[in-house]
């Protein structure tokens, strides 16, 4: 075994932000799935918010597998940051000099707004950290996650940033998963339609899922 | 502009009495290999290392020749002037490699392979060299299966053939239209290996300019550093030369445009024979020159002729596009003038019977200097898409130049310079009449004869990189006494001395007109008077006006930039000034050869018909000329061929 | 047809380089686009200026030799061919082009449209080959090789080595590159015995001669003139990861 040394390559790299990218769009799933859950009013979204740190219970004490679950994904994005830093400098240095015209022939916008929107999502999720785990943004009752939500997303201002910030999650997403299965060397073209076809279909699935969230509130669906 | 007038050379050449020997083994044919190989001397293992052997070129003779002595243990050195071996222009062979594999068993063998190269070369080839080409074909074919060259297969899994000119047998291998490319990239592979086990040195981007020779040993090489333009000698106890073969002296050919003969010419000026330089190949199937601007021509691989059939109106003048004009006035004159061979005729018969036509006013196209090559009938029986699974690259290339799609409208084409058959005369074991010095694959005269047939080139530069030399070059170390030799050795100094004064007196000429201008003017006229077809008067003329040419250059060619550095004119320059010589010497071996055989076609030999006449009685010999000085007459060696396996025949493809 | 060209001039490694402008008339439409160049070259010596440098060799698209940036792609407007297959029917009278350089750091310019591509070398060197020595191989139908194998090797093999795909990609990666001779090699029977072996050290080599990253997005396929296709860099990636959990890739 020598999985330790993947990261030094290029390539190896790349396959730990495959696999990190794949790790969130787990959370991302889960996360989604269970914001869902406010469309059953106050009272089941409180139990759910609940349940986040009872469960485990008894083999795990209050909120330890919540954290676990916090470790976990700040270690896969620590480590995908870093990974995409890296190469970030190596292409840097590859490409030291730039074309005085500047032509693309067949990539895709989403695959060349990858860093950018990477960086968006990472100033989205830091807001999003500030706006509903630490409650910095507005006002905010640790006990009453359903109310926080209300009133978190009365400002149209921020809804429109939450739904900015899921369109660049959506770009991300759709070159991120083709990408990862491109990278993993699990691609090939035999396979390819369907792979474009899943990349597709998670990233509108994930982007509107969690949208429907601030625009119910938006509209006083929710209330 | 002054012309400095040089005397004309139309006097009859002196020629050496004593003939010249070929050093072949004596014995049967069928087993003189073997035994040779058995005959000669080793060399320990242990004192490989010790000896340093140049290489110079790095294509399927010089890059596998390379590899292989790597292998081996000795110390190489290899020098090309491309930017990577893999490069060299081996790669651009489309067709095919032969071997006698028989895996048809449509009756081929190793005879008649070395049947079929001796018959097709019109018996003018050294019969051992040529049975010992086609005994290590299979060989070469293994090897080059084992290094992953991704050969043509069948769905069964075995390795495909296809037939080419000059055989009625389909022993050709290949892979896809870039065969090769794929052999080219084994041998590569194979020298790459040996790069990085420290065995073989790569240097890219470095011109051989002169060969070192001492107390009549070849011991080294002066080249040029292209990216520097640093001359330095480079000193070894064997020199081999792989360098291609010379049809750039048409300027217009199907070669690279770097390909050159400068390396065989400065090895000619120190002494080693050139034989047969008459002996060029006009390719039949390439896209015809459009205009002016035209820098080089392309090759449409023979293997097209294998569904493709070749016709031209049968009416001259006749301007119609090739739609309009019916099946009845159409005249497929390979097909009708050569029956058991029809479009698959060998290559000289088939250029010279374009030209024919052509030159009968039958020629198509804006500029009236093609033939078509049409594929409906295969389209109508094979379907659109069998062809382009076959021929699709060759079809795509065909419509990036001409513009023209050849699914719907035949190919235009039409003969071009290719091949050339004449090079640096070697003996049995591939050592040139200075000791030391190798010459190998297309650089070398050895085994075609008067014409190649098609996909033996491949196979050629193959058999002498992977197998031939190996064997032989070992030899010439074990039996020699090498004295070491230093950089201020006397020979050593004159030679770098020569190469300086060469590249000092281009650069300080300040004249008016570009390197290409000359080399533009010296192609038309050995495609005139020493192309496809050859007159004594022709030749009497070109001998005249090269040495005219020549002399202007030296006043008025203008070659820009500086010496130190990257200078492509400069890097012209130099190779121009070889082709001045090599075509005057390609011109009077012409005028020599009385007789027409493959690709030298005199025409005041020829049958009734306009075939070939040869003239066994008188020149059944090599012609290997000596160099006498500038401007001078060189002297003839004749090494008097005998043909005891295979029958001296009249060459019908009837 | 006239043309206002741009190119960029550079004296040698060491200079500083910048773009020139050049108008040009007289250029047919039935010349390549190298032949344009020769053109402009040819009345560049008669006012005895030093012609611009290029690297070219066999023009007809299968050396790799040529490859230059027009108009911001790799080897020109048209897909699927090389600089040298490119012809002037492809721009219309009165165009502008601008011509530059491969651009990437292990490809220094050496001097106006030459770069330095040994780069290329060294990875095939550190083990885009199979070992076997001359003289060592079976007869060649020993081994049979199923065509859909032996077709996937020549998709891949037809690499002309020209730097295109490091020319197009962003991140100045050698991917498409490495991976071709790996896929070539890798898919044949023969090639087994050294496959993720090779897979390590050619990426290793890769890595150290200073090429990016990929990031999949697929320029190196659009400008290949052979049309070297993506799958073989997925193929790549897997045989990277499979020798690194093998271990493989210590010689």
């Amino acid at each position: 075994m020598q999985v330790a040394v993947l990261p030094r390559s290029s390539i190896g790299k790349k396959a730990l932000m495959a696999v990190t990218g794949a790790v969130w769009i787990g959370y991302l799933v889960l996360h989604m799935w269970g914001n869902l859950h406010i469309f059953q009013g106050a009272e089941s979204f409180n139990h759910y918010a609940e349940f986040l740190r009872t469960v485990g219970e008894p083999v795990f004490s209050h909120a330890q597998v919540l954290w676990l679950i916090r470790i976990v994904i700040v270690a896969a994005l620590a480590a995908h940051i870093w990974s995409a830093w890296d190469l970030y400098l190596q292409a840097q240095r590859a490409r030291s000099t730039n074309y005085a015209v500047k032509r693309v022939v067949q990539a895709n916008y989403a695959s060349r707004f990858m860093r950018i929107g990477g960086v968006v999502i990472i100033l989205f999720v830091l807001f999003h950290l500030a706006h509903y785990t630490w409650g910095w943004v507005t006002p905010f009752d640790r006990a009453d996650p359903y109310r926080n939500v209300v009133i978190g997303f009365s400002s149209p201002v921020i809804v429109l940033f939450y739904l900015l910030a899921l369109a660049a999650l959506g770009l991300h997403l759709f070159h991120g998963v083709w990408s990862m299965f491109q990278t993993l060397g699990l691609n090939s073209r035999r396979f390819d339609g369907f792979f474009r076809g899943l990349a597709v279909f998670v990233a509108l699935v994930i982007p509107i899922g969690f949208a429907t969230v601030p625009l119910a509130v938006l509209f006083g669906i929710l209330s | 502009m002054s012309v400095t007038t040089t005397q004309t050379m139309t006097e009859a050449p002196t020629f050496v009495e004593a003939p010249l020997d070929g050093r072949v083994p004596s014995g049967p044919v069928e087993t003189l290999w073997e035994r040779t190989k058995f005959d000669m001397k080793l060399v320990n293992p242990t004192n490989r290392r010790r000896f340093k052997v140049i290489i110079v070129g790095s294509g399927l003779a010089g890059g596998a020749a390379a590899a292989t002595l790597g292998e081996q243990g000795y110390n190489v050195e290899c020098y090309a002037y491309q930017d990577s071996p893999r490069r060299a222009h081996s790669v651009a062979a489309q067709g095919g490699i032969n071997a006698a594999k028989n895996y048809r068993n449509d009756g081929d063998s190793i005879y008649r392979l070395f049947y079929d190269t001796v018959k097709g070369g019109d018996f003018r080839s050294r019969e051992a060299n040529v049975y010992r080409l086609a005994e290590v074909s299979n060989a070469i074919i293994d090897q080059c299966v084992a290094q992953g060259v991704p050969f043509a297969r069948e769905y069964g899994g075995m390795l495909d053939n296809r037939s080419f000119g000059g055989a009625q047998v389909a022993r050709t291998f290949y892979a896809r239209g870039q065969t090769g490319q794929q052999l080219l990239l084994g041998a590569y592979q194979a020298l790459a290996r040996q790069i990085a086990a420290g065995t073989v040195k790569m240097f890219n981007r470095t011109e051989m300019l002169d060969l070192i020779v001492v107390n009549g040993r070849a011991r080294g090489i002066v080249v040029r550093d292209m990216c520097t333009g640093e001359i330095t000698p480079r000193l070894a106890d064997v020199v081999v030369v792989g360098t291609g073969g010379y049809s750039n002296a048409f300027f217009l050919s199907t070669n690279a445009k770097g390909c050159n003969g400068t390396a065989i010419w400065r090895a000619h000026k120190r002494g080693a024979y050139f034989a047969n330089p008459c002996y060029t190949q006009i390719h039949p199937t390439c896209i015809p020159p459009v205009g002016e601007h035209q820098s080089k021509l392309t090759l449409m691989s023979e293997s097209l002729r294998n569904d493709g059939r070749i016709w031209v109106p049968k009416q001259p003048g006749d301007t119609r596009p090739a739609d309009q004009i019916p099946e009845n006035e159409r005249f497929y004159y390979l097909e009708e003038l050569y029956p058991s061979f029809g479009n698959l005729s060998p290559r000289d018969i088939s250029s010279r019977a374009a030209k024919r036509q052509v030159d009968s006013g039958r020629g198509v196209g804006p500029l009236r200097n093609g033939v078509y090559l049409d594929f409906a009938d295969s389209i109508n029986r094979l379907g659109q898409k069998v062809i382009a699974d076959r021929y699709g690259n060759l079809f795509d290339m065909y419509e990036n130049i001409t513009g023209e799609n050849a699914y719907q409208t035949p190919m235009r084409i039409y003969p071009a310079p290719h091949y050339t058959m004449g090079g640096l005369w070697v003996d049995y074991y591939l050592m040139s009449n200075i000791p030391g010095l190798f010459v190998i694959g297309e650089a070398n005269f050895s085994d075609h004869g008067a014409n190649r047939l098609g996909a033996s080139a491949l196979m050629q530069g193959l058999a002498d990189g992977y197998f031939v030399l190996p064997s032989t070059l070992p030899n010439y170390i074990a039996a020699t006494k090498l004295e070491k030799i230093d950089e201020n050795a006397d020979a050593v100094k004159e030679a770098v001395a020569n190469v300086t004064d060469i590249t000092n007196r281009l650069m300080n000429t300040k004249g008016t007109k570009s390197v290409d201008h000359y080399h533009r003017e010296l192609g038309k006229i050995i495609w005139d008077y020493c192309g496809m077809s050859r007159t004594a008067e022709g030749l009497e003329k070109a001998i005249q006006l090269i040495p005219e040419l020549e002399a202007e250059f030296w006043e008025n060619v203008r070659v820009t930039g500086e010496a130190g550095g990257i200078n492509q004119e400069l890097e012209k320059a130099g190779r121009l000034v070889d082709y001045f010589d090599l075509g005057r010497l390609m011109c009077i071996d012409a005028l020599d050869r009385n007789e027409s055989c493959g690709g030298h076609f005199r025409e005041e030999y020829q049958t009734p018909e306009g075939e070939a006449l040869r003239n066994d009685e008188e020149y059944t010999y090599v012609a290997a000329w000596e160099y006498a000085g500038a401007g001078e007459m060189p002297l003839l060696h004749k090494e008097p061929l005998e043909f005891e396996t295979v029958k001296l025949a009249t060459r019908s493809y009837k | 047809m006239r043309l206002k060209l741009r190119i960029w001039r550079q004296k040698n490694a060491g200079a500083e380089g910048k773009f020139v402008d050049y108008n040009l008339d007289g250029v047919s439409e039935d010349s390549s686009f190298l032949e344009m160049l020769d053109l402009l070259n040819g009345h560049l010596i008669d006012r005895n200026e030093e012609p611009v440098h290029f690297d070219h060799d066999c023009r007809e698209g299968i050396c790799g030799m040529c490859g230059m940036v027009i108009n911001g792609i790799a080897h020109g407007p048209k897909a699927a061919i090389t600089t040298c297959q490119l012809h002037m029917r492809e721009f219309k009278d009165g165009d502008s082009i601008t011509i530059e350089p491969w651009r990437a750091q292990p490809f220094p310019v050496m001097k106006d449209l030459i770069v330095d591509r040994t780069a290329f070398d060294r990875i095939i060197e550190s083990g885009g080959y199979i070992s076997v020595n001359t003289g060592q191989a079976p007869d060649a139908s020993v081994i049979a090789v199923p065509k859909t194998q032996a077709d996937r090797a020549m998709d891949a093999a037809a690499c002309i080595g020209c730097g295109a795909c490091v020319a197009a990609c962003p991140n100045g990666s050698a991917m498409l590159f490495t991976s071709a001779k790996l896929a070539h090699l890798n898919s044949l029977p023969q090639g087994q015995t050294e496959r993720f072996d090779r897979a390590v050290l050619m990426v290793n080599q890769m890595d150290a001669e200073g090429f990016g990253g990929c990031t999949n997005i697929g320029e190196c396929e659009a400008v290949c003139p052979k049309e070297i296709s993506l799958d073989f860099i997925a193929m790549m990636n897997l045989d990277l990861l499979r020798a690194n959990v093998m271990g493989k890739g210590k010689r």
